[in-house]
């Protein structure tokens, strides 16, 4: 397959913008993963990624992997699957835990951040380092994924550089689990809303 | 007559008072998140100036709600 082939069907004045752009994203579960996918297939110029987790055989009812990538490293698995989609990007895949301390370290110089980590601690030590480390950077979070059905519940709404998309009320626990299709919408809504921020749309929210 | 002060937390015109800081105004507001982020006028507060920094009138104080699920 050739390049031009691939990218028969992109609208040339969208790819010309967006194959410039750099995205980064903390987290390869079930957002993270499904996200990075749609941004490859879409032809975002360079992804950047971070995970420190293998895939468990639990992870295969949400996350973009399959059975043979059990116990192997979630960004390493995922890099292969993303090539296999598009191999004319660059990939930059990092399999460490992200603190306050190593997030400009990988992640200084993205256009914007996709925040895809599964504990609200997490995402808010993720959120306030952003806010501090580069308070006109857009960062577009996830907060509120699990269960089935209450499509119309799930929303975006801008902060400043912040954006978050979910339903902000679905709490993912033991007794209200993530399931594929309301994981795979927000990880759409978030990959979206990105395309959307990066090519400078005036719609503001 | 004194004229009514107030400010916006999370958009809602709330009336303004003298000992605002962040802790109140998550009591007034009944806010019992577990985790959040707290930004007053586009600047982050973090959880240990919660009760030293108070809210001056007309402040746009947004409190972020987040939730675990990723």
């Amino acid at each position: 397959m050739k390049k031009t082939e691939f990218y028969a069907k992109h609208n040339s004045k969208i790819l010309s913008v967006i194959s410039k752009k750099k995205i980064g994203i903390i987290g390869a579960g079930g957002i993270g993963s499904n996200a990075a996918v749609s941004l490859a297939r879409a032809g975002v110029g360079h992804l950047v990624i971070a995970d420190f987790d293998i895939i468990q055989p639990s992870n295969l009812n949400r996350q973009y992997y399959f059975l043979d990538q059990i116990e192997k490293p979630k960004v390493f698995a995922l890099e292969k699957n993303l090539k296999k989609i598009n191999p004319f990007i660059s990939y930059r895949m990092i399999n460490s835990k992200i603190n306050e301390l190593n997030l400009a370290e990988f992640f200084f110089d993205v256009d914007l951040l996709i925040e895809a980590v599964d504990r609200a601690d997490q995402k808010k030590m993720i959120l306030e380092s952003w806010i501090e480390l580069y308070p006109n950077k857009p960062i577009v979070m996830a907060s509120g994924i699990a269960g089935i059905g209450g499509n119309n519940m799930l929303h975006t709404r801008k902060i400043d550089n912040i954006y978050i998309c979910g339903d902000e009320k679905t709490e993912s626990d033991e007794s209200n689990l993530p399931y594929a299709p309301k994981v795979v919408m927000v990880a759409a809504m978030q990959a979206n809303l990105a395309l959307e921020i990066l090519l400078g749309a005036k719609n503001d929210r | 007559m004194i004229d009514k002060k107030y400010i916006y937390v999370n958009s809602n015109k709330i009336e303004w008072q003298k000992d605002f800081n962040i802790t109140k105004i998550l009591k007034v507001m009944n806010y019992t998140f577990k985790m959040i982020v707290v930004k007053v006028d586009g600047k982050l507060v973090k959880k240990e100036g919660y009760d030293t920094f108070f809210v001056d009138e007309n402040s746009d104080v947004k409190v972020i709600h987040l939730i675990s699920g990723g």
